[in-house]
Order: structure tokens, then sequence, then C-alpha cells
């Protein structure tokens, strides 16, 4: 047998006597023969050292971003992740436990999902926050799925700025199709900002919510105050989707300026870029609008002794006892993603945040004075705000720039129409604490030499 | 697990109240000057510091997250028999393998000639699927189990409304798990509840009589959360696709039949494989999972963007558009570094392991409905494969539920079986031990759940004031819900 | 449980208090013994219009949800604003302080609605 089975073939026969059974088969008597299966068609056991070993070869065939200067980020970005977070996320205690539908036994699990809350609801400026989604896009979506609800689906259209990542709005028009809401995108101003009034124009009186991403997929900072206004003007809830998490140690979080929702994509808080996934959906509302939000929640309350203790809660808006009527479907979510994010927000403090935007936003500033140096190359939007990610216009597409960054030993940037889109063809270049000057030497050298 | 912690664990946010410096981390010297970041951001737009959040030392949060790790059961600490979760061992080598930095440290948007090990790890884990399933076509892309059903029936939608089919119901057995229902909802179906026959199976003709133009699949649990296999699964199959229907298949439970039995014969069009029940991915207190779909041809155009194709050379290509797509369930390829894991336990396992696996697994549930049968009384008496669902009823008699027997299992070093489903049996106690577990490691958990039948006869308080042995006593979930407090504030 | 002389009564476990056009809607101590203690009370909105027999609102303990009904016809005058602190007070007093719902009646349909004796039989049959 095998060892990650617990019994062995003696054990089988001994049970197997006890149950009053010959073989194995007894047990598949239900199973109808015209389906049953005598063998699977997959080879035989690797042993552990053959196993890493063939794992170990695929890895190795991956270039990796730490291989070279990289400027990869467009939604996934390449920040510190403290080794604390990998010894914690290790502990047995919190990976091989389940969901915490049992609080006696999983306080651990849900006092550090109450933190993540407590600490997303701070930086979102928001005064709920869920125990995490699957990620930035399902956030998005979940957003605009619970303004639909909110409105009582007497409001029918979701306004969306062009500038949230298109992947984000990809995914929503997939979910938004087999509903039948309306999905009216916006395209941004000639300066990269999305234009409040274009919103409220596109939202009419029948929007139930503007979406806008702050800071943008082409790296610009919205003026939320603006959208805020609109949105509210409109009789829509203003929504911002964030994709780069880090920008919230400088920006405040829309709730701030009065968004309703603010929601997105944490990855930045201590996990790796990983090809794209697990990463983490964070989702923060008004406390008014709680019933409706989507996936779980922790609360605090006491045990029978009166000392503290929490519990999931507020659990009959879920699948499991809403079931057709529920606000979401998401039964497992992505829980020990929110605890890599509690624990580097946790060991960074406050002041650590601050101190990873401030320096991904020098690096892009010190970026943006080379760039003036190099002919041929420039800003798409030299006169918005950004904070660490540029959209950058060159000799040559996206695709073009790339690939020649890349024969020069640097992955300067996404070729910013990979999914298409209204801006500049160009390269989204991203900046992070992780960003040496040598790597900006690197990046300016190889730039200098495309033409 | 630590038993009564004298000491509580604080909120992160009450550690140095008076928030001098400590600590933090080191960021790394990277040369550039720092730029005040308000000459770049508009000021209105500057947030003020997250005074909430302290500064600590290293071994302050150490030891923080340490010891509210203490405070969980866990699968490393002792048999974690909740129905439906397949919650088994989780082989160290997988974690292993999900930390070689040539799978952390790769950018989902470098370009395919610099992915090719991830792209051809994604493309072998599809073919292993499309084996294990008998089905044409995988997707990797859904996050969790609810996401793959929504995937599913998105698929079913599309292929309906491609023949020119607008159906409006989806019909879901009585048995069947919450997110069943949820997702025919958000696929924008009406969700008909189907009651199971005196069995628990799909009664036939009570589907003969829903089975309408008007229905667009029935979303089946196979074996469903009775741990009953569908015996008539191929009529169920037959007579659905004979009127114009799809079969959606949750395979929440695949680890009763891996090797045993073929989904694609069984007539599923569409089938969520839960990689964190039956290919060990760890569940991590609630996530992430995977949740990938297989789908017979006709579902096949359908599946989500982007894919993974190989060309002649052995070389590998991600494709962003197909028109037939029902487009992206979400950013990227799927939970990527989940996939890594279940194709280490898969490779690892190997096909004969594989099957070996869910028959120990059928094994060891009936030990436990043999043991247990009598002393707790068993509704659904169909025979069980991976999973026995027994109730409270004989204990009701003296006034305990199965609450309280869970409750009394924790003291006894043991994690509850799930009860809050299915709907069909009050008071359930639905069992799953899954292959990993050692025989003596049941057998304890039996004799630990006949002590608590005859407790519940003989000294019930005991059950009623269970536990007293775990970190915090019985939790008032009813004063969280009336008074929510979902956040630490300060101090005023 | 005694159940109240007086009362008109629903099969779904409403009871409702006539003062001439008006009346006073809650649901019966069996009702709330069923569904545990509540922790919330979803009611309708002032003004809005309720047909008997159709939903008015939704009762949730910590494990399941419920919805009422109207038992009459008509507008909805006045909702218990207490119950969004004490929602408690469905199961302390369900014929008293844990009503729920006042209504203006612009029809009922009689035939619908059951005396307290009737009622009682409904609750035996289904307690056992």
């Amino acid at each position: 047998m095998h060892p990650w089975i617990g019994a062995g073939p003696e054990d089988r026969e001994r049970i197997l006597a006890e149950l009053g059974l010959d073989s194995i088969d007894g047990l598949f008597s239900t199973i109808p023969s015209g389906v049953a299966l005598d063998r699977l068609d997959l080879p035989k056991a690797l042993d552990e050292e053959s196993l890493l070993h063939h794992l170990g070869e695929l890895a190795a065939a991956n270039t990796t971003a730490d291989d070279r200067p990289c400027f990869l980020g467009a939604g996934v970005y390449r920040h510190v992740v403290p080794s604390v977070v990998g010894a914690v996320l290790e502990r047995a205690e919190f990976f091989t436990s389940y969901t915490p539908y049992q609080p006696e036994i999983s306080q651990g699990t849900l006092q550090a999902i109450f933190e993540f809350q407590t600490i997303i609801c701070q930086m979102t400026g928001l005064e709920v926050a869920n125990a995490s989604l699957y990620d930035g896009a399902t956030a998005v979506v979940e957003a605009a799925l619970m303004a639909h609800r909110l409105l009582r689906g007497r409001r029918n259209r979701v306004v969306i700025s062009e500038t949230v990542h298109p992947l984000y709005r990809r995914v929503l028009q997939t979910y938004t199709g087999a509903l039948g809401i309306e999905v009216v995108e916006v395209a941004p101003g000639e300066g990269g900002t999305t234009a409040a009034a274009a919103l409220a124009e596109a939202a009419g009186d029948r929007a139930c919510c503007i979406i806008v991403q702050s800071p943008s997929f082409t790296g610009v900072v919205e003026d939320l105050p603006a959208v805020a206004e609109a949105a509210h003007g409109s009789g829509a809830l203003a929504v911002q989707a964030v994709a780069e998490a880090v920008s919230l140690g400088l920006l405040a979080g829309g709730g701030a300026h009065g968004f309703d929702i603010v929601c997105g994509e944490a990855q930045s808080f201590g996990m790796a870029t990983s090809f794209g996934g697990p990463h983490l959906g964070f989702f923060a509302c008004r406390q008014q609008h709680m019933r409706q939000m989507p996936g779980r929640l922790v609360g605090q309350t006491v045990d029978s002794d009166g000392r503290r203790a929490f519990c999931l809660t507020l659990s009959t808006r879920e699948q499991h006892i809403r079931r057709a009527k529920a606000t979401s479907n998401i039964c497992s979510n992505h829980g020990l993603m929110a605890l890599a994010a509690t624990v580097w927000l946790e060991l960074l403090g406050g002041d650590g945040l601050q101190r990873v935007a401030a320096a991904s936003l020098s690096a892009a500033e010190a970026f943006k004075a080379r760039l003036a140096g190099l002919p041929g190359w420039g800003l798409a939007y030299p006169q918005a705000p950004s904070f660490n990610e540029l959209l950058v216009t060159g000799p040559g597409t996206g695709e073009e720039l790339a690939r020649a960054l890349r024969q020069r030993g640097v992955l300067g940037g996404v070729p910013s129409r990979v999914f298409g889109g209204p801006w500049p063809d160009g390269l989204l270049m991203a900046f992070t604490e992780r960003t040496s000057a040598a790597d900006l030497d690197a990046l300016v050298a190889a730039m200098g030499e495309v033409s | 697990m630590k038993r009564r912690a004298l000491r509580d664990e604080p909120l992160i946010f009450e550690r140095n109240p008076g928030r001098g410096r400590r600590g933090g981390y080191l960021l790394p010297e990277t040369g550039i000057p720092p730029v005040d970041p308000g000459t770049v951001l508009p000021a209105v737009q500057l947030r003020p510091a997250l005074d909430g959040l302290p500064a600590l030392g290293e071994l302050e949060v150490v030891q923080h997250f340490h010891r509210l790790s203490q405070l969980n059961f866990a699968v490393d600490e002792g048999l974690y028999p909740l129905g439906s979760c397949t919650m088994k061992y989780n082989p160290r080598v997988c974690e292993a393998a999900a930390r070689l930095t040539g799978f952390t440290e790769v950018h989902p948007l470098q370009p395919d000639d610099q992915v090719q090990g991830a792209l051809r790890l994604l493309w072998e884990l599809e073919e292993a699927l499309k084996t294990i399933t008998g089905l044409a076509g995988v997707t990797l892309q859904p996050a969790a189990g609810a996401h793959g059903e929504l995937t599913g029936m998105l698929m079913i939608r599309a292929a309906l409304q491609a023949r020119g089919e607008d159906r409006q119901e989806v019909l879901v057995p009585d048995s069947a798990h919450g997110t069943n229902p949820a997702s025919a909802t958000f696929a924008g179906y009406r969700a008909v509840e189907i009651a199971s026959g005196s069995d628990g199976t799909v009664d036939l003709a009570e589907l003969d009589r829903m089975m309408t133009d008007r229905v667009a699949a029935i979303m089946l649990t196979v074996p469903n959360t009775l741990g009953v296999f569908e015996h008539r699964i191929v009529e169920i199959a037959e007579l659905v696709h004979s009127r114009g229907g799809y079969i959606y298949m949750d395979g929440a439970n695949l680890n009763a039949f891996v090797g045993r039995a073929l989904p694609s014969a069984m007539g599923a069009d569409a089938l969520h494989i839960n990689l964190h029940k039956t290919f060990s991915t760890p569940h991590g207190g609630g996530g992430p999972g995977a949740g990938p779909v297989a789908v017979s041809p006709d579902l096949v155009p359908f599946l989500p963007v982007p894919r993974v194709v190989r060309d002649g050379n052995q070389t590998f290509h991600i494709v962003w558009d197909d028109e037939r797509s029902i487009g992206p369930m979400r950013g990227f390829f799927g939970n990527f570094l989940i996939l890594v894991r279940a194709m280490a336990f898969i490779l690892g396992m190997g096909g004969e392991g594989l099957r070996e696996m869910s028959e120990t697994a059928v094994l060891l549930a009936n030990l436990i409905r043999h043991r247990l049968q009598g002393a707790y009384h068993l509704e659904y008496t169909a025979p069980s494969l991976h999973e026995v669902v027994l109730d409270d009823s004989l204990q009701q008699e003296h006034g305990v539920s199965n609450v309280d027997i869970a409750k009394r299992l924790l003291d006894l070093g043991f994690h509850p079986p799930t009860m809050s489903f299915p709907l069909i049996v009050h008071g359930a106690l639905m069992i799953e031990p899954t292959e990993s577990a050692a025989p003596e490691e049941v057998e304890a958990f039996c004799d630990a759940m006949l002590q608590i039948a005859r407790e519940a006869e003989e000294s019930p308080d005991i059950l009623h004031e269970a536990p007293v042995h775990t970190p915090v006593r019985r939790v008032d979930e009813v004063q969280a819900a009336r008074h929510p407090v979902l956040r630490w504030t300060p101090e005023p | 449980m005694a159940v109240p002389e007086g009362l008109s009564y629903t099969r779904s476990h409403e009871w409702m208090r006539r003062e001439g056009d008006t009346a006073v809607v809650g649901i019966t101590q069996y009702a709330q013994d069923q569904l545990g203690e509540v922790v919330y009370v979803e009611l309708p909105e002032i003004g809005d219009a309720v047909e008997q027999g159709t939903e008015m609102g939704t009762l949730e303990s910590v494990k399941a949800v419920s919805e009422f009904y109207s038992p009459a016809s008509g507008e909805v005058l006045a909702v218990n604003e207490r119950l969004a602190d004490e929602p408690n007070l469905v199961n302390d007093d369900p014929y008293g302080e844990g009503w729920l719902v006042k209504l203006k009646i612009s029809a009922v349909d009689e035939t619908k609605l059951l005396d307290a004796a009737a009622y009682d039989e409904i609750v035996a049959a289904e307690s056992h």
C-alpha cells in the first residue's frame, strides 16, 4: 500500500472480515458495471526524489523574474515577502485545518481573520470587510452583483471605467451575461483619468453602481472624490477597485471619499507572483449594506465562561443556509492567503507599509526623471498623478518594445494592449521597493539601445 | 492544540499601546533617493497614518501567530472526519514542490517562451484529469468547487444558447450542498428542488415528471451527500439527455471512486473536481482550493479562456481569445500553486495508488458505519461509499443533539462530523474518515462516539457542558449575530 | 403552549390582532420555538402594499432563515422598530412586545384564517 494511505494490506483483510466481505469489490456493488473501471491508466507512483526531480525540471524550465531586472505588474506585483510569512503559512495548524465552523477549536484562524478584517477596514476607510474572496477580478464582480441586489434589481446597469483591469472587466462580462445585467464601459479621457461627468452620463438614472480602479490599469490615480459624487448624484453606489494594494499605504481608500464598496486584489501583501495564483480578493463596504455582502465574516463574541471568542457570523447570507437566495455561491475562499496578508501587514506595521509604498513611488519617480533623457520614449500621461506603475510609449508597439528589452536581459514591462484597450500602445512598467538603482540603470541602458 | 490556554492572545492592535518604534522589517537598500509622496499624489487623497497597526519586533509577530496556531485543530493533530470535506493528509512533498522558486517567482504575464515548464504542468494536469474522468476537456481556472459549479453551469448555458434554446430551470436534489442551488442562480437559472426517493437517491418517476423542456440541467452529486451512489445514474442521464438537458456532476465526493468508476460513462457533461478534497491540496483554514471542471465533447468549445494548447513542436501556448468561450472566470490561469500540489499528489500516488486511495476511503467509512450503527440511528440504509450519515435521533430522546455530540468529541480529541447538511437528515452526523487515517485512529474515533452514546443515556450533562478542554468553551453565536462586532475599534 | 383566544391565525404560523380596519401581526409561540433564537428580523417598509399570503419579511436565527407572510391584504402602517436592537423580543414575547408589523387592512379572505382552536390542532399535528 502507498504511504499516504493509512491502512495496509493486512488491515484491509481484517476490516473486510469484520464487515463480512470477501473482497473490496463488495463495497462497490452499487456502481453499475457499465460505468465501473478496472484500472486507472496513469503512470505508477513516483518516489519522493523522482517526483521532486521531475517537478524541479518543470520549474527550471521557467524563467523566473528573480533572474533579471523585472518591471512586470499589470495587477501582479513583486514586493518583498519576508521569511516569516512562509514560516507561519507552513504551520500545519493553519494550512491543514478547515474553514472554522467549530469555533472552539479554530480560534487561531478566526482571530487572524478578525485582524485581517480590521486592517482592511482601516485601509479602505469602510466599516465592514469580509474574510476574503478569490481574487481582484471576482471581487469586482461580487461588488457589482451586490450593488445590483441593494437596488433590488431596479437598476440594471453597471458602469465601469475602461481603465479597470481588462481581466476584471472580462470576468464581469462572463458573470453578468447570464444574469442579463447591462455593462457600460466608459473610456478614459486624453489625460488618462476617467472623467466623472462621463461616468455620470453613462449611468443616467439606471445604474446600480459606478466602478473605477485607482490606481488604474494604466497607473493613473483617479479623482476619487469626483467619482463618488458622480455616482451618488446619479443614485448609484460608488465602487473602487484596487489592483495594487500597496498603494493604500499612501492613498486613503475610497471609503474616505464616500465610496460604498472598496475591493480588489491584495496579492501585494505577502504573496509571490506565482504565475497568477493563488492570490487574494478583498472586499469592504458600509455597515448598512453588510447583509447583502458576499463571503464569510468573523465576529467577536464570548464563550460560556464569558471570555472573548470569535466565530463565523451572519451566515444566513451564505449558500449553506440561504441556498438559491444566497448573496454569493462562494464557499471555500482564500483563507490562507488572507493569513499571508495579515502576517505581512502585521510584521511591517502601518509604518512599514507606508515605507514600502513610498519606496515604490520613489522608484517610479526616479525612472520618470531618467525617461526624459531617452529619445523616442515618453510617458503616455505625463500630467496624471501616478503611484508605482507607468504607461510608457516608445519606438514601436508594446509587443515589440517588450521583446526588444527582453533580448537585452530586462523584463521591461507588460504590453499595454495585451488585453486590448483604448490607451496608447506601449509598456506598463511597475516599480516596487525591490527595484534597485542598478535595475533602473539596466532598464534605462536597454531602452537607450532601442530606437 | 493548546488545552485551555492560561492567557488569552491579545489582538495585534492591543500590543505596543504606546506605539513606540519597534522592529518591523528591513526593506532592501535600493540606492534610489526617496521622493516626498506629497509632491506626486493629490493632497486630498493622501492617507493619514495607519495608527491601528503597531510597529512590533519580529519575534513578537512570530509568537503571535505561533500562539494563535496553537488554538486550532488540524489534520496533523487527529482524525478530522468532516463529511463532504475530505480532510485527508497533505503530503509534505507536495508542499515542497509548490515552493520551488521556478513556480513561485513566475509572473503570469511573462511571454510563453519563458514559462514553458508552468504551461507543461498545466497541460499534464489537464491530461491526468481527463484520464481520471474520461471526459474530453478540462479547465483548471476555477478557484474552488463552487466556482467550478458556476463555470460548468455557464458552459451549459452557452451550449443551450448556441442551440437556440432558452431554458430557465435547473433541478437540484434536496440532498444537495447549498452551493448547487446558489451556483444555478448565479448562472441565471431558477433552482428547482427535486425530492429524493425513499433510499435517498433520485426518484426516477419524479425526475420523469419534472424533466421538462424548461430544464437546462440537473446537478447531481455522485455519490450523493449521503455517501450513496446514484445506482440508476445511466438511466437518469439517458432521460435527461433525451429531453435535451445536461448532467452537471458535482465531484465533491470523487474520493469515493477514483479508478473504480468513470464519470464519462455515467453521462456527465460537466464535472468539477475539488482538488483540495480528492487530490489533497491543503484546505488552508478555508482555501485557497481549486475546482477544475472536466466536460464532455459537447461543452469543449465553451471552456473558459485563457487555455493552454500544445503545438506540433511540443511547445505550449496560451490562448486568450475564443469567440465561443464563456470568457474568463477569474484572473489568469487558476490557483497555480494549488495545481502544482495536485499534480504532485497524482504523480506521487500513481494510477494504482489513486485506486487504492478510493478503495481505502470507502473501506474505512464502512468500518465506522459498522461500528456505530445501532448506537446511532442510520436513516438511509443504502450501502455507503466514502462517508456515512448518521443522526442524533436516538440521543434526542435524552435531550442530546448533534451539536452536543460534536462538542463532546472536541473534548475527546477529534474533530466532529459535518452537521449542517444534508437537509434531508435531521440532526445529521456526516462522517468521512478518508483513506489517510490509520485504522487505529478510526477505531479510536468509533470508541469515542460509542462512549458519547453511552454518556447521552447516563450523564447527558457532560454533553451539554462540553467542551471543557478546548481553548475556549462553547461560543455564543447568537450574541455574535445579534450584535455584530466585525472589527476591532480603538478604545474611545 | 397555550394559543391565545381572540386572534386570527394562519397555517404558516402568523397571528393577527384586528382593531377595526387595522391589525397587528406577529408569529406564534410555536413558530418562534421552531425557529430558535431570533438574531435578525427583516421587516417591510412603511407604505408597502401587501397581499394576503405573500412574503412580508424574514426572520433569521443563527443557522436558519424563514419568511413570514401577510395574513391580510393592505398597507404597512408601522413596523416594530425595537426589533432592530432587540430581536429576542420575538422569542420572549411573541404575542406582545415581539409583534412585527401593523397593517391597514383592505381585504381579508377569512377562509384562509384559523381561530385559536383550529390553529392549536395544526400545531398539535405538526409537533408529532
